[in-house]
């Protein structure tokens, strides 16, 4: 044996995949402990910040990224590898075992499970036991003087089957990660959505995901409805019509988008995560003339959808920005100033406060677009505004409009899903065939008396049973006869 | 009748539930105790035994109103929402609560376990009083994500589960009181009327055996859930994370016994760790968790 045969030896025995199996449990705990970067880069920020030497040494041990750390992987990828090299190899023995007979009778019953001498005449004997065994599905090959039967080959099976199906699901797990795309995007209602990498707000693609590939539909949000409970303001339905065709310029279609019911175009998936408010104001500068309009998406800051939005105009000369916020359901308190008291949309208002100077905006710096720079610009205004209110600000006049609804949509496309679910639907079955099948032997020899044993593999309770009810069969022969 | 009024019903059913399951715990415990005096050779006291043996039939039959009462909590509890009652940590801690008293009146079908009534009774009596005093929110309507009939498949599965590894694990952990008490030179007299060793060895297996399958399947209507809600059907959020490594000690468990041929006391001590993977899932991630699972409501 070389040393590669001993490797392989090593790695496929189901000790090391035991052995794996528990290390990647164990290497997944630090993920669930730890922010992670893919699902809240804002706590890993807020991690670095409060502590920063310690968070540098984690960062070095990916302990930020867990689930795409080379460690993680190479756990994974082991298993993987030691799971096909046990399954497989025992897969094509079980195949080939399927057509053949249980194997021969051992030489001495009495060291076997249940082991009896039965007191009855030898002719017959084996003859009244293939019956009693035929009639209970046992598989049974005959010799001369002894007969061995065996049943409950479907655990084997069904393990075989589990765990091949692992392998398929890992097969599927890893393909989701180097195919496939996922990506978000910000629509108000009365927007129109192409499936292209430029209509996104952010996307990114698997290693081999090719841009051309993406599922060429268009959307065009119709309408957007959010209802509440009253009493405790939670969320209760969220639903999105959209016209939606694909592929694009064909006959749109009116289809419905709910938080568990994706729009499905094959193995893209578009879902609804997540709603804002967008306000629609106009702003004229003092000669009259519209230097912008239309809506404005504002981030939302609690449940009640208080929002905050930043209106930026860099074209005006000084430049200006509005810091501003939307209230819904406008209510006002002592301790907390002016805030939104329902979700709804019930008492609209606009509140802004009118910055004027350098935007900053050609510093080079990326800037968030839901905020006003405001460190080179001085304040020239402050005004709470509902609908329909023209508030001039000296500079110029911002004119409240109105408001609509946004929605977040994600959009994945991740083709090994199928194959994920289809993996783990047989894992089910096949454990369920596996462990609610017993496997057992039995034994009958006529050599010098009638006796029978068995064997229940893993010790599994019910053989004791099956053997008193083979004994009673023969008895009751011995006694008719 | 309105909502209000069933979720009243519904708390009174709870009530009544604490009630019937502490007049179980004390039967149990009169029964145990009695065991215990009879052990004291030198005080030479004669014990009527058919008085404990009442005694433990009054808490078997406590147990089982216990349990009636504690389902028809449950179930207008869900009526008052008009939905299915697992939406936030008190509805998850009295369903669990009822699928553990209930896979432990089903093995009791089976086997004689009378015994397991005690801490049965005792561990009900936590979680119920756990859920009325500090999990306890008011009736309310589910958040979008949560409607869904996978929520209603997946949490059941996992609930369901949930009970029946607590179940296993109480034996386990009885298994291994006594395996130290033999060591130590043998049983005290009120614990020799518990199975022997390997009857409890077995059915800490079988039971484990019987609700792997289920807690695959609950796993895999998860992630069939988060699929269709979150647009990912695995992400390693913390919560998926504690039931991937749960999924994990049970298989490991399961291989150990049945491969590598672990019985008795390493398999019982598996068997505990595994448990408190989702005990800790429950506690932890629910509470101090982060991520998009932490419906707890507190
Ligand atoms: C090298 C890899 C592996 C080998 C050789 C292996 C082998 C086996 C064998 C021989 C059994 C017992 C079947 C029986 O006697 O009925 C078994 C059961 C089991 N294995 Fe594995 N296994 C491997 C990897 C895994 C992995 C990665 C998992 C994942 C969790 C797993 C989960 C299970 C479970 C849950 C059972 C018990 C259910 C049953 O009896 O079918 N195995 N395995």
């Amino acid at each position: 044996m070389n040393i590669f045969q001993w490797i392989w030896r090593q790695l496929t025995s189901m000790r090391t995949a035991l052995i794996l199996l528990m290390t990647l449990g164990l290497a997944s705990i630090p993920g669930s402990l730890f922010p992670q970067r893919n699902q809240n880069p804002m706590k890993v920020q807020d991690f670095f910040k409060a502590n920063p030497t310690l968070a540098q040494w984690l960062d070095k041990a990916k302990i930020f990224d867990v689930y795409s750390s080379p460690w993680f992987s190479a756990i994974y990828i082991l298993l993987f590898i030691s799971l096909i090299g046990c399954v497989l190899p025992r897969s094509f023995e079980h195949a080939k075992a399927i057509g053949k007979k249980p194997p021969l009778t051992p030489k001495y019953l009495d060291r076997m499970e249940g082991f009896v001498e039965l007191d009855r005449a030898t002719e017959g004997a084996l003859d009244d036991a293939q019956k009693w065994l035929k009639k209970n599905r046992f598989r049974v090959r005959r010799e001369e003087g002894s007969i061995s039967a065996e049943k409950g080959y479907s655990r084997e099976t069904g393990n075989l089957l589990f765990h091949l199906s692992l392998i398929v699901i890992l097969f599927a797990v890893a393909a989701g990660g180097i195919y496939g795309s996922k990506g978000e995007t910000i629509l108000n209602v009365g927007d129109r959505f192409i499936n292209t990498p430029t209509s996104y707000d952010n996307i990114s693609f698997a290693k081999f995901q090719r841009e051309g590939d993406m599922a060429p539909f268009s959307l065009r949000i119709l309408d957007f409805k959010a209802t509440y409970d009253v009493t405790t303001k939670a969320p209760t339905d969220y639903t999105l019509k959209v016209a939606a065709a694909n592929p694009i310029g064909s006959k749109e279609v009116l289809k419905t988008i709910k938080v568990n019911s994706p729009l499905t175009y094959g193995s893209t998936k578009v879902y609804l995560q997540a709603n804002g408010y967008s306000p629609v104001v106009a702003v004229h500068d003092k000669s009259g003339t519209l230097i912008f309009e239309g809506p404005v998406t504002f981030l939302p800051q609690d449940s009640n959808l208080t929002s905050i939005g930043a209106i930026k105009l860099p074209d005006m000369t000084p430049q200006i920005g509005m810091v501003a916020s939307f209230l819904p359901t406008a209510d006002r308190s002592a301790t907390r100033g002016a805030f939104s008291a329902f979700p709804e949309v019930l008492d609209p208002r606009l509140l802004v406060s009118v910055w004027m100077g350098n935007l900053g905006l050609d510093s080079g710096n990326p800037q968030s677009v839901y905020r006003v720079d405001t460190s080179k610009m001085q304040r020239i205004g402050l005004k709470a505004l509902g609908v329909g209110d023209v508030y001039n600000f000296g500079q110029g006049t911002l004119t409240f409009e109105g408001y609509k609804s946004w929605v977040n949509l994600q959009i994945v496309d991740d083709p090994g899903k199928m194959y994920a679910l289809v993996g783990a639907i047989l894992a089910i079955l096949g454990l369920l065939t596996s462990l609610f099948t017993r496997q057992r032997r039995i034994w009958i020899k006529v050599e010098p008396r009638v006796q029978i044993a068995g064997l229940a593999k893993n010790g599994v309770p019910g053989l004791e049973e099956e053997l008193a009810s083979l004994k009673a069969a023969l008895m009751k022969k011995e006694e008719q006869a | 009748m309105t909502s209000r009024n069933l979720a009243y019903l519904s708390n009174y059913a709870i009530y009544s539930a604490i009630v019937l399951y502490t007049i179980a715990f004390f039967a149990h415990a009169i029964e145990v105790s009695f065991s215990v005096k009879n052990a004291d050779e030198s005080a030479k006291t004669t014990f009527d035994f058919s008085r404990t043996e009442r005694s433990g039939r009054i808490g078997t039959a406590m147990m089982i109103l216990g349990f009636l009462f504690l389902f028809a909590g449950v179930i207008l509890r869900g009526a008052s929402a008009h939905r299915v009652p697992w939406g936030n940590m008190y509805e998850f801690s009295i369903t669990g609560a009822l699928a553990f008293s209930g896979a432990y009146l089903f093995a009791l079908l089976k086997y004689r376990l009378r015994w397991l009534g005690l801490p049965v009774s005792i561990a009900v009596l936590l979680t119920l009083g756990t859920a009325i005093t500090v999990l306890y929110r008011p009736s309310a309507p589910l958040v979008p994500a949560l409607k869904s009939t996978w929520l209603a498949i997946h949490v059941s599965a996992a609930i369901v589960s949930g009970g029946v590894f607590l179940l296993a694990n109480t034996i386990a952990a009885t298994y291994l009181i006594l395996d130290r008490m033999e060591e130590r030179g043998g049983r005290s007299e009120w614990a020799k009327k518990l199975p022997t060793l390997e009857v409890l060895d077995q059915l800490s297996y079988r039971l484990v055996a019987f609700v792997f399958p289920l807690w695959t399947f609950a796993v895999i209507a998860g992630a069939i859930w988060a699929e269709s809600a979150w647009g990912r059907y695995w992400g390693w959020d913390p919560k998926e994370t504690w039931a991937f490594i749960t999924w994990v000690a049970y298989a490991a468990y399961l291989h150990a016994r049945v491969t590598a041929g672990w019985r008795g006391r390493k398999a019982a001590w598996l068997c505990l760790f595994a448990g408190s993977t989702f005990l800790f899932n429950y506690v932890y991630v629910n509470i101090w968790g982060t991520g998009r699972h932490t419906y707890s409501g507190l």
